[in-house]
């Protein structure tokens, strides 16, 4: 247990220095205009610009220029290039944002994925398995920001009625009513395409699972079917499941859900990161991928722990 | 306790005298294929929507043909200051905007003439008085472009990868997981959209390729390149485990060449599962496309895609609805005919499959 802690965590440090790398590299092979002249404004003399260059330090060799970069991201005085904020405290000012949408999403979406799963795995083949199926289809078809936009249009720019409110964010502190209330669109729209993969991958696993001696065993000597199904063949199906949520909960909480938060006008850490990736500015995306690759690193390590605990017979590597 | 065989029991000597007294039939051996695709035929559903696939395919082919001979325009052209006879009536394709009725109202474009335009503007003009239903098809063109392109690079490099990992073992296979995990660390989207919008300011110059900015070849290498460790991954998994059959050893034995284990023993038996990745992530690049696009990432202005047309659309979106409603009901009817014939097509491919039907 130790050493799985120990070589887990060497592994996350290594994965986040690469990550941070490999972001930097992208920056600097691809040319997207010199951050000098964006910071010296419109009217600037080369003079102005060659200071600006030689005060940034974009004029030092990359590898140094990284670790500057890095150096600063680890003491939270990193500043955007175009807005000179400080970049860790506008991550900090998007995270309410991001895990409200993120944490109510989930709980959405697992609950309804589990749902959705095992109903149309109890009735496979009947007609409310083909119409659970239909759905799901559709769900993990849909464009998520065309869904955001359409039911905006629809439940709240009075297409069919204005009852719920436009986007934007209201912070638990200040209303929690309204903040319920301005997240229900976002959250059903981020959690409809997850509840259709889930339930999808669920069904295919209850079934597999269904098959297994160990569930006739159950069944032949006369366990109730709600039990066989609960205790016996949930138990294994859901492991997959778990590993998805995991991972997938994640990188909604790391700024991954940058086409809901963008939709819905939320201000969050993903919102944040579209924004900054427009004007082409390096240190917030440096900030947000760290923050979102280590929500994931982080997770995953989690899953592995869980994974261990839910099925005896693995043991976490 | 031997049984005796008694008359009229059918035992297997009689069984013989019968099968001899039967004209003899050929037993033909079916490859895997033929037996994939006779189960593949039976799968209705799944054909109709490849059917349905392929007529959005030609109806996007057709583009050109829309546009010259029913709407009389180009994909980019404008009508700002035109009017259209809708109903035999002159109607400005975009009303000027200004004070109307002590208003203030913004110019607001044409709205679906459906059939009563002659061809023109069907599904209306967007904010600077192009042609929604010719954009659509030429969106379409663009959008499939990249879906069905972008995946076959995809899936070649994972390809490659995945069986250079598993055949050689060792360093190169620890290089290229590593290379996966790290894939994996980033979500998907950022990557995509800041790949994709440092790729559109200059363009791409580096050893020796040169493409443009604006150029669709951009979201088309970068949609591809974010999502090679996704189909990468699990093909290394499947070859690794064939890596070890005894069909593999043999070859080895034989003398056989590197080049010929992975391509001619290892590759033909991962191909179906190469095939239904294929064919779903055509669905998963078009969703991306649109998402990369929305965000200005992917496909450039005056371009149309069906993600640019949702994001110019949203601006008008109360007034005109169809602006953003079209390209967006056209990606999830491409969208769900390739979900719906990439699972039909595992399940014929995929032997297991046979249980989970019967059920």
């Amino acid at each position: 247990m130790a050493a799985f802690l120990v070589r887990r965590t060497i592994g996350a440090i290594l994965v986040l220095v690469a990550v941070t790398f490999f972001v930097f590299v992208i920056f600097i092979v691809v040319p997207g205009g010199d951050p000098a002249e964006r910071i010296a404004g419109k009217n600037a003399t080369p003079q102005n610009i060659e200071n600006i260059r030689h005060d940034w330090g974009f004029d030092r060799p990359f590898y140094v220029q990284y670790y500057k970069m890095m150096e600063k991201m680890a003491t939270g005085s990193l500043v955007s290039y175009t807005s000179q904020q400080n970049v860790v405290q506008q991550i900090e000012q998007g995270m309410p944002a991001t895990f409200s949408l993120s944490i109510g999403a989930g709980v959405i979406w697992l609950f309804f994925g589990i749902l959705v799963g095992v109903i149309s795995a109890i009735s496979a083949g009947k007609f409310s398995d083909r119409a659970i199926t239909v759905l799901a289809l559709v769900g993990v078809s849909l464009p998520i920001f065309w869904l955001g936009i359409v039911t905006r249009y629809y439940l709240a720019e009075g297409g069919l009625t204005s009852f719920f409110p436009d986007g934007e964010y209201v912070p638990l502190t200040d209303n929690p009513a309204q903040w319920f209330f301005h997240l229900i669109l976002p959250w059903t729209v981020l959690a409809v395409g997850f509840i259709g993969f889930y339930g999808r991958v669920l069904r295919g696993n209850v079934l597999d699972t269904s098959n297994e001696d160990y569930v006739r065993t159950a069944k032949a000597k006369g366990l109730p079917p709600k039990r066989i199904m609960r205790k016996h063949i949930l138990r294994l199906s859901l492991i997959p499941i778990i590993t998805l949520f995991g991972l997938d909960f994640a990188g909604v909480l790391g700024g991954g859900a940058i086409l809901t938060e963008t939709v819905f006008d939320l201000h969050g850490v993903g919102q944040y990161a579209a924004q900054s990736i427009n004007n082409f500015d390096l240190p917030p995306i440096m900030g947000v991928t760290l923050y979102g690759a280590m929500f994931i690193v982080v997770f995953s390590v989690f899953v592995d722990l869980l994974y261990a605990y839910l099925d005896p017979r693995i043991r976490p590597t | 306790m031997a049984q005796q065989a008694t008359e009229g029991e059918f035992t297997l000597d009689t069984a013989a005298v019968l099968a001899a007294g039967e004209p003899a039939s050929a037993i033909r051996g079916r490859s895997p294929w033929y037996l994939a695709w006779r189960r593949l035929r039976r799968n209705y559903v799944a054909f109709f929507f490849l059917g349905l696939f392929i007529l959005i395919c030609v109806a996007c082919l057709l583009a050109p043909v829309y546009a010259k001979h029913v709407a009389g325009t180009g994909p980019n052209q404008q009508h700002v200051l035109e009017n259209v006879r809708v109903n035999g009536k002159l109607v400005p394709v975009v009303s000027s905007g200004g004070i109307v009725n002590g208003k203030l109202t913004s110019a607001i474009p044409i709205g679906p003439t459906w059939f009563s335009g002659g061809g023109k503007f069907v599904l209306g003009a967007d904010a600077i008085g192009r042609d929604v239903a010719v954009r659509l098809l030429y969106g379409g063109r663009t959008s499939l472009f990249i879906g069905i392109v972008s995946s076959l690079i995809c899936t070649f490099f994972a390809v490659i990868l995945a069986l250079l990992a598993a055949y050689y073992g060792g360093w190169g296979d620890f290089t290229i997981t590593r290379f996966f995990d790290l894939m994996y660390a980033f979500p998907v989207i950022l990557l995509g959209i800041a790949l994709g919008s440092a790729l559109a300011i200059n363009g791409f110059h580096h050893w020796g390729i040169n493409i443009q900015s604006g150029s669709i070849w951009i979201p088309t290498f970068v949609i591809s390149y974010v999502l090679v460790a996704y189909v990468g991954r699990p093909l290394r998994g499947q070859v690794l485990s064939l890596r070890q059959k005894e069909f593999i050893e043999a070859s080895i034995a034989q003398g056989a060449s590197p080049f010929r284990v992975m391509f001619i023993e290892l590759l033909p038996n991962i191909m179906s599962s190469v095939l239904v990745f294929f064919t779903l992530i055509i669905a998963t690049n078009i969703l991306l496309e649109s998402a990369l696009s929305f965000l200005g990432a992917g496909v450039q202005p005056p371009t149309a895609s069906w993600g640019t047309q949702i994001a110019d659309g949203q601006d008008l979106i109360v007034t005109r609805p169809w602006l953003s409603l079209a390209p967006g009901i056209m990606i999830v009817l491409t969208v769900v005919a390739l979900n719906v014939f990439g699972d039909g097509l595992r399940d014929a491919l995929d032997p297991r499959a046979k249980v989970r039907i019967q059920r």
